[in-house]
């Protein structure tokens, strides 16, 4: 069973009915989701239930995978983002992507942010962009000093900080964030929820997470997605998908219950 | 200490334990351990003979030579003294660059279409394949088809006949060295790129490209010194001459030639002129390779 989506504000994201294959198999069906302006949208499930293939197909990245396949509808701002007259490339610039390993280009601090922008030929004042990138991820104090520094000197949880900066620098809609703590300690993954509650006022945030206290913490609306054996292999499916609350108080679905609480995955 | 779980009470039997910790070099493992590292040591040091053996020849035998007048006189005639080769190094550095001209931008962009643009594909595992057959192709069938194909349509051995034989041996080299270097770099960092909204063309220019370039120098490397020595292939296209080079259209004379020519002479001149010639060659490579690698440590 698949319950309908709850909030009721305008969407920025919103998918009917999208069912994903890879090849012949389906990987995650029936993926009916609106998401909100301005909110932080948390995807949790066990393993393998399709989170970051539904997430990647928000920004056409699942695009690089030849054997890729969706059917149904996935709308940007009511726009269908597979139509044929989108171009992916430009998908991508305004529903920014951060990847689960920090993944800093082996270039200086500087190069990073400003690698987005020079992309689009960014006409403005490139050293005051990067600069608001960076305090933007709260990173500016810790950087400003080595900007000519490599990215890949920095810590783990800077280097993700980083990731996030150069996503901000391209100046997007909607941030897509796939298991963004996943590599980090404790304090830097607290960092980067802080920073997940500014961000919120400008841009619309979508987190792929097996932390669910860092759902219940840092998200407005928790979808549960799970995994089931079907004849077209392991397919997983949205279960739950309401204000992070219900989900983790009050869950309508024993499966969502079972899962928020421990006694599962 | 009886405290921790594995100690026994009994003392005789954990001395018994002891015991077979310590050293016996005349157990049967340690004797063959002992004999195989000999092995080895010896291998490799048979392995460095014919390296110093080469080194030792050629600085010997052409180290007496060595003088500008290499550089900046022709090759004499039989029966006379002094001389040089200076055509014949002008005309190596033009053949070979010739061959880079046109193999190093081919190769690498045939790299570049194989693992950023068909890969996976039937068309990049075959055009793989037929790289791997071409770097087994013998150097003198090159020397033959860049003949054909050049010298008989055009009239004329010439520079140019030579650095499209050396081209063609270089591609492989460089397509392979490159496909390599290419497909080390992390996926991550192409992603990184796409998802900042970059186009293909801008992820291999500003990512890829960069981050596996110090591999591909050294690919390139190995390409030029390969060439540079090369002799079979020229002797059908470049051919020789006595006299410096007056454009890429004539026969050219290249030191690995001259080396061939004058190794072969009677005359002690010469042939004291062909280990000098040897001696260059090997100091081009030399530093080529060195030059390479302090590139990419730079990088």
């Amino acid at each position: 069973m698949v319950s309908s989506s709850r909030p009721q504000i305008q969407p920025i994201l919103s998918s009917k009915d999208a069912n994903i294959y890879y090849g012949n198999f389906l990987a995650v069906r029936d993926v009916t989701i609106d998401i909100p302006k301005n909110s932080i949208t948390a995807f949790i499930g066990p393993s393998g239930c399709g989170k970051s293939t539904v997430l990647r197909c928000f920004n056409r990245l699942n695009d690089l995978i030849k054997t890729f396949k969706m059917r149904g509808s996935m709308n940007y701002h009511g726009q269908d983002l597979y139509s044929p007259e989108i171009d992916p490339v430009a998908v991508r610039r305004q529903i920014g992507m951060v990847f689960q390993k920090p993944n800093p280009f082996p270039k200086s601090i500087y190069d990073n942010i400003a690698f987005g922008p020079r992309l689009v030929k960014y006409k403005g004042n490139m050293d005051e962009l990067v600069e608001r990138s960076l305090r933007g991820s709260a990173l500016w104090d810790e950087v400003k000093d080595k900007l000519k520094e490599s990215g890949l000197a920095l810590s783990g949880g800077q280097q993700q900080r980083l990731c996030i900066a150069r996503a901000i620098a391209m100046q997007p809609d909607v941030i897509l964030m796939d298991e963004p703590c996943s590599a980090l300690d404790p304090i830097s993954t607290l960092k980067i929820e802080d920073l997940f509650q500014e961000l919120k006022e400008k841009y619309t945030i979508v987190i792929v997470t097996h932390n669910m206290q860092q759902a219940s913490r840092a998200s407005d609306y928790t979808a549960f997605f799970n995994v089931e054996q079907t004849d077209r292999g392991r397919t997983g499916h949205i279960v739950e998908y309401d204000r992070t609350e219900v989900i983790f108080q009050n869950p309508q679905q024993q499966a969502t219950q079972s899962y928020v609480s421990g006694r599962f995955g | 200490m009886n405290s921790t779980p594995f100690s026994t009470p009994e003392d005789s039997s954990s001395q018994g334990l002891i015991n077979r910790l310590k050293r016996q070099p005349s157990s049967p493992r340690t004797l063959f351990n002992s004999v195989m590292t000999i092995i080895v040591f010896v291998c490799a040091a048979i392995a460095i003979v014919p390296l110093v053996a080469v080194l030792w020849y050629v600085l010997e035998k052409g180290g007496s030579r060595l003088s500008l007048d290499l550089f900046t006189q022709l090759p004499p005639p039989p029966n006379t003294v002094g001389g040089g080769f200076g055509n014949a190094f002008i005309g190596t550095l033009m053949t070979v660059g010739i061959g880079s001209a046109i193999a190093i931008p081919c190769g690498i962009l045939a790299a570049i279409f194989l693992s950023e643009f068909a890969a996976g594909t039937r068309l990049a595992s075959w055009i793989g394949f037929l790289t791997n057959v071409l770097s087994g192709v013998p150097s003198i069938v090159v020397g033959v088809f860049a003949y054909s194909l050049v010298v008989l349509t055009t009239g004329s051995f010439s520079a140019i006949a030579g650095g499209f034989a050396l081209a063609v041996l270089m591609l492989p080299i460089i397509v392979r060295t490159a496909t390599e270097s290419l497909a080390l770099v992390p996926q991550e960092a192409r992603q990184a790129a796409v998802g900042l909204g970059a186009t293909r063309f801008q992820t291999v220019a500003r990512v890829v490209l960069p981050a596996a370039l110090p591999p591909i120098l050294t690919g390139v490397m190995l390409a030029v010194a390969r060439a540079s020595g090369e002799t079979a292939p020229l002797i059908f296209t470049a051919l020789f001459n006595n006299f410096w080079p007056k454009g890429v259209s004539e026969p050219i004379a290249t030191l690995s030639v001259l080396v061939f020519n004058f190794a072969t002479t009677p005359y002690k001149n010469q042939q004291e002129l062909a280990a000098a010639g040897s001696l260059i060659l090997v100091l081009m490579v030399t530093i080529a390779s060195i030059g390479s690698r302090l590139i990419v440590k730079r990088k």
